[in-house]
């Protein structure tokens, strides 16, 4: 029985990067997202590069309808459910500045609205005593900077969850993938200044499906970026609180 | 829709532009994009100004590459433009598949390859892109329209080789073509000079051939270089995938070349004996050689370099001949030249092909250039053939009329289609393309 992979938003270019990846192994997709005329694309191009099957369900983090209606398609699916999590949203922060209730809508995409079908697809993955939850954070959580730590903070919220969920499923014969991109050239960078060591989504879909296999627990990628972001972690704060990295 | 302000250039990188670029990954920001104006481009693989846009707006492509439909008892596949012909190779060709016609690089996208209409090595028997173009889907400032011979046979032809000027293409429906395996024999003859070239490839009865013609050779050597033939065999993939290596900065120009001028000696120095060589090899290695090395553009250093791309009528060899020593005597050429024979297929009013032989050579950009490429666009027009668009980075408004005799009912559809000339490029500009 091929697994099936609830990827929730799996428009982004992270995402449609791994499924084609997923899809040429013959898993089954679910392909969860906002936009599902788009989505639908994404399905067909699942399909005809081998999936199993790959449909489309609405997800939009801040409606929790959507949960419901996810997981009730994820209890129906046969054999092992995985899920694989792309959701996340970065206003500039100099908006959040100007507009402080922008912080709720950055911490339910980042963080709360995938920890909900997740914590209902917890259940499902230790009654069946198989599944995979790939969880992308980025390095953005690993310490607040200036330039973007409401983002940051809901990306750390993420992590220490997802660190929790790893904890509880590992338990049961489940399995979690904390995976932290670096720079990554996608829709959401397009045009940022600034970037350097910029990564393709394709390069991440490989490491991330090469960290699958060696059941790797946390993963940075491209690798370099555990040694940039250790560094950067161990700056004292009374150093790091003037810099603007 | 986010854009970036960039720099940026056609393959030949001597021509540049500067402005804005959004690059959408789903259809809703594609329309916000195209909203803004300026032409759809593809992966730039034009050597000249065809995918620039200076001072406007430009929409890449690339990210619109996804597989939306394909029948393997039939071999249709519908894909958006954006995907690049070496991945649908790369998809296919297990599958016993391949696009019907690929230009000499994996990394054109479908987009790009409409809209030039481009050849393979097996034009002389299978025509141009187009001609397998069963439909495409444009985006119209209405939505998308497909557009079909049957449905709209004006627009579909303005469409193919068209230069992107009737709209953006979001999709396109492909007949491909059935293949016995994933493997190419390959018979390499050393040609002594350019008539016995010539009647080499008028003898050949390859489904594939192409001819690397060393263009510093003079006099009784003109035109000397190797015949490629090619045929497709059964078997699986010889060999492992290729990793391409980067070159990694701009060459100084000492360097100038020397890729080409290595493969070009491999070929030609390393002894391809009078009978002949034979080998087997990797589809992508058959059709794409020169994506073996990525970014090779860069060893022409800074200053980059053009390419001159002429096709004569078949009774007109002699003609391509002196063209050819205009090359060799200018002194400025490249080494490695592609000779290839053509049939009349085309699809479009604007496309290149046409019954004769075709001949492409790399010239670095030299301040002396521009007057020897004139002179050869005249020597072309005098034997009723035509420059290649795709290539072309230096030539004449004046010539294109004569070079491209359905230049007018071209316009007209274009005016149609776009009528405030939100889709012009570089190219349209500077050829005149769209006005007198
Ligand atoms: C090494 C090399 C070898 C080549 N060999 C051959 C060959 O053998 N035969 C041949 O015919 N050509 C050849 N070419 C030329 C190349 O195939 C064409 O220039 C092709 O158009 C490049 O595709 P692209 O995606 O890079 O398009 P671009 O160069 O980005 O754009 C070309 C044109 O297509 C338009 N366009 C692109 N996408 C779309 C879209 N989605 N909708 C509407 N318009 C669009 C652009 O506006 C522009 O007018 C070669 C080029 C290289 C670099």
């Amino acid at each position: 029985m091929a697994e099936t992979w609830i990827v929730l938003g799996a428009s982004s270019s992270m995402a449609r990067a791994l499924v084609r990846r997923l899809a040429a192994r013959g898993d089954g997709l679910i392909l969860a997202g906002r936009d599902l005329g788009d989505l639908e694309r994404d399905a067909a191009d699942a399909r005809v590069r081998g999936a199993a099957f790959a449909e489309t369900i609405r997800f939009d983090a801040r409606d929790l309808a959507c949960v419901a209606s996810i997981l009730a398609r994820a209890g129906a699916c046969e054999g092992t459910v995985s899920a694989a999590v792309f959701v996340g949203s970065m206003p500039p922060q100099a908006e959040i500045d100007a507009d402080p209730g922008l912080i709720e809508g950055v911490v339910t995409d980042s963080f709360t609205g995938p920890a909900r079908v997740l914590q209902g697809l917890a259940p499902i993955i230790e009654a069946r005593g198989a599944g995979t939850v790939i969880g992308v954070g980025s390095v953005a959580g690993d310490r607040g900077r200036i330039g973007n730590y409401v983002y940051g903070a809901a990306k750390a919220a993420f992590a220490t969850y997802l660190s929790g969920l790893r904890n509880r499923l590992g338990r049961a014969g489940g399995h979690v993938l904390t995976v932290k991109p670096g720079f990554t050239d996608t829709a959401m960078t397009w045009g940022i200044e600034g970037m350097f060591l910029v990564a393709s989504p394709d390069k991440v879909a490989t490491d991330i499906l090469s960290a699958l296999e060696k059941q790797r627990n946390v993963i940075y990628t491209p690798f370099f970026w555990m040694g940039i972001m250790g560094i950067i972690r161990l700056i004292p704060e009374r150093v790091f609180k003037k810099l603007s990295v | 829709m986010q854009w970036k302000t960039a720099d940026y250039a056609g393959w030949g990188r001597a021509l540049r532009a500067k402005g804005r670029i959004a690059r959408p990954e789903r259809v809703s920001a594609l329309k916000d994009a195209l909203a803004e104006g300026g032409p759809a481009i593809g992966n730039r693989r034009s050597y000249g100004d065809g995918a620039l846009n200076d001072g406007g707006a430009a929409t890449e492509m690339k990210r619109m590459d996804r597989l939306l439909a394909f029948a393997p008892e039939t071999g249709v596949i519908e894909v958006e433009a954006g995907a690049t012909i070496g991945a649908l190779l790369k998809l296919l060709a297990p599958q016993g598949w391949m696009p019907a016609v690929m230009p000499g690089t994996g990394l054109a996208t479908i987009g790009g390859c409409i809209a030039n209409d481009v050849h393979g090595k097996n034009h002389h028997g299978a025509g141009s892109f187009g001609q397998h173009v069963l439909a495409v889907t444009l985006m119209t400032p209405a939505g998308p329209r497909e557009v079909s011979p049957a449905s709209d046979p004006a627009l579909f032809r303005a469409t193919m080789g068209g230069q992107g000027q009737t709209g953006a293409i979001l999709s396109a429906r492909l007949q491909l073509m059935a293949i016995p395996g994933q493997r190419m024999k390959v018979l390499e003859t050393r040609m002594r000079d350019f008539d016995s070239f010539i009647a080499a490839l008028d003898a050949s009865k390859a489904e594939f051939a192409v001819g690397w013609i060393d263009a510093t050779a003079k006099r009784k050597r003109l035109g000397r270089g190797i015949l490629e033939e090619g045929t497709l065999v059964e078997g699986t993939r010889p060999g492992p995938e290729r990793k391409p290596k980067p070159v990694p900065f701009d060459a100084p120009q000492a360097l100038l070349s020397w890729p080409v001028v290595k493969i070009f000696n491999r070929w030609y120095g390393s002894g391809v004996p009078d009978s002949g060589r034979k080998r087997t090899r990797a589809l992508d290695e058959f059709f794409f050689p020169l994506d073996a090395l990525s970014g090779w553009n860069r060893l022409y250093g800074k200053r980059g370099f053009h390419q001159f791309q002429c096709v004569v009528p078949a009774d007109r060899a002699p003609a391509l001949k002196e063209i050819l020593n205009t090359i060799a005597r200018g002194g400025v050429a490249s080494p490695l030249a592609v000779l290839k024979r053509m049939g009349p297929g085309r699809a479009g009013h604007l496309s290149f092909p046409m019954d004769g032989y075709t001949l492409a050579v790399d010239l670095p950009a030299r301040a002396r250039v521009p007057a020897l490429y004139a002179r050869l666009e005249d020597q072309v027009i005098a034997a009723g053939g035509r420059i290649y668009l795709a290539k072309d980075a230096l030539a004449r408004p004046e010539s294109m009329a004569a070079m491209y005799p359905e230049l007018e009912a071209w316009r007209a559809e274009v005016a149609k289609a776009d009528p405030a000339g939100r889709l012009a490029t570089d190219l349209v500009r500077r050829l005149k393309l769209r006005s007198a």
